[in-house]
């Protein structure tokens, strides 16, 4: 790693503050993407910002319909959080589902997706649900938050605080891992809020995405065989020495079903 | 250059350290402690894994200043003078290593495993050492070994 200066923020007001002031600087809240990629010198920083372990972005609450998750909060908080299996069990399930243990008590969910890999987890819960993206400075949809290969609406220096998720009659994501990485090569996430079905898919491309015709489709009869033979564009397909266009958007619409399945519990 | 000042194998340490330095760096370099050890520095393989206030982190993906304050313990902490900690009884007894490579994180990531949840299934041993990788054993032994370490640690 280049060097760098490690600072420990005591506030978001301050880690924003300290941001603005030095342009160089980079914030990390888990380090589980960070640290590695700086590790590998494809990533530099003037000074490390170290949100994580702000207490005020650890909070973890329902407010009625809406299950608000801090942004530090890691993936074994909302795993085990008891609030979190209560209102949209789903949501428990894909946190339990990212990486390994160990990454699991030091990664979090506002650093996926301040990231936004495509092959991230998250992206697929919080567009599929409908989420709403809190920042230091405002409120983003998911719809309009997530804008493809690495890149959000964040601005320079804005720091992510909470995901609002509106608490769905039901939900499913189920993943087809790849092997060694564990990353998803598909992930598809179905929400039912009663006003309206979403389907959103990771792993498959180029950034999360909504499967608008599955959406249609379920919304008329939530079964996985509502599924069948649907169109999918395959131009939100990527390929690679894994997996071929087409078998990617094949993994789509069995892990959509298996979701489906999940879904109807 | 930063101070940081923890409790590592029960001592309490105090070091100077640059920010970048990595934890296993720190333990292994500036401790001598290098029973703790480098596979895929790649945050894959959790070969350096070891227990930071219980849980078991990767110290390839930890800076040491992150740990300042918190109790570290690492293979080198883990038996009672002579006598061995149950987890690494269990993997003697059996044979849950062969070249041992990758055995020192095996054992703290199973400590931790068996402190959040005392009696694993099969099932939940293989998702708990998802983070391990082993590349003699082909794991059969070492969920045996988990086995029988929550046996001998109930006294069994």
């Amino acid at each position: 790693m280049y060097e760098f200066e490690y600072v420990r923020p005591k506030s978001v007001a301050e880690a924003a503050g300290f941001l603005a002031a030095n342009a160089d600087a980079r914030l990390m809240s888990g380090g589980m993407t960070l640290l590695p990629t700086m590790k590998q010198r494809l990533a530099q920083a003037s000074h490390l910002v170290h949100v994580g372990p702000l207490g005020e972005l650890k909070s973890i609450v329902r407010e009625g319909d809406v299950l608000v998750v801090g942004s530090a909060s890691t993936h074994d908080q909302v795993q085990e959080s008891e609030v979190v299996r209560a209102a949209i069990p789903a949501l428990a399930k894909l946190a339990r589902g990212i990486g390994d243990p160990q990454v699991r008590y030091m990664g979090t969910i506002g650093g996926s997706i301040a990231n936004n890999d495509p092959a991230a987890d998250y992206p697929a819960g919080i567009l599929g649900l409908g989420a709403t993206v809190v920042t230091h400075l405002r409120q983003v949809a998911a719809d309009d938050y997530f804008q493809g290969l690495f890149t959000t609406a964040l601005a320079e220096g804005e720091i992510v605080t909470a995901v609002r998720f509106p608490v769905p009659r039901r939900a499913g994501y189920v993943k087809f891992a790849h092997p060694a990485t564990g990353y998803a090569m598909s992930g598809v996430f179905v929400a039912d809020s009663g006003a309206g079905v979403r389907v959103a898919v990771t792993g498959a491309g180029n950034g999360v995405f909504r499967w608008s015709e599955a959406e249609a489709a379920l919304a008329k009869s939530m079964s996985a065989k509502a599924l069948d033979g649907l169109p999918l564009d395959p131009a939100h397909f990527s390929q690679d020495i894994h997996a071929t266009r087409e078998y990617r958007a094949q993994l789509c619409r069995v892990m959509a079903a298996r979701a489906v399945n999940e879904l109807l519990g | 250059m930063s101070r940081i000042e923890l409790t590592l194998n029960g001592k309490a340490i105090s070091a100077d350290v640059e920010d970048r330095t990595l934890l296993v760096n720190f333990l292994r370099d500036a401790q001598q402690l290098t029973g703790t050890h480098v596979g895929c520095d790649t945050t894959q393989c959790g070969a350096c894994t070891v227990l930071v206030d219980g849980r078991a982190l990767k110290s390839c993906t930890l800076l040491a200043v992150q740990v300042s304050g918190s109790k570290v313990t690492t293979i080198e902490g883990m038996a009672n003078g002579e006598a061995l900690h149950p987890v690494q009884q269990a993997f003697s007894e059996c044979h849950g290593l062969q070249c041992g490579y990758c055995t020192p994180g095996m054992v703290m990531a199973v400590t931790d495993l068996l402190r959040r949840n005392p009696e694993p299934s099969d099932e939940q041993i293989l998702h708990g050492l998802e983070g391990n990788i082993c590349r003699c054993t082909g794991y059969i032994n070492i969920v045996k070994s988990v086995k029988r370490a929550s046996e001998l640690m109930a006294g069994r």
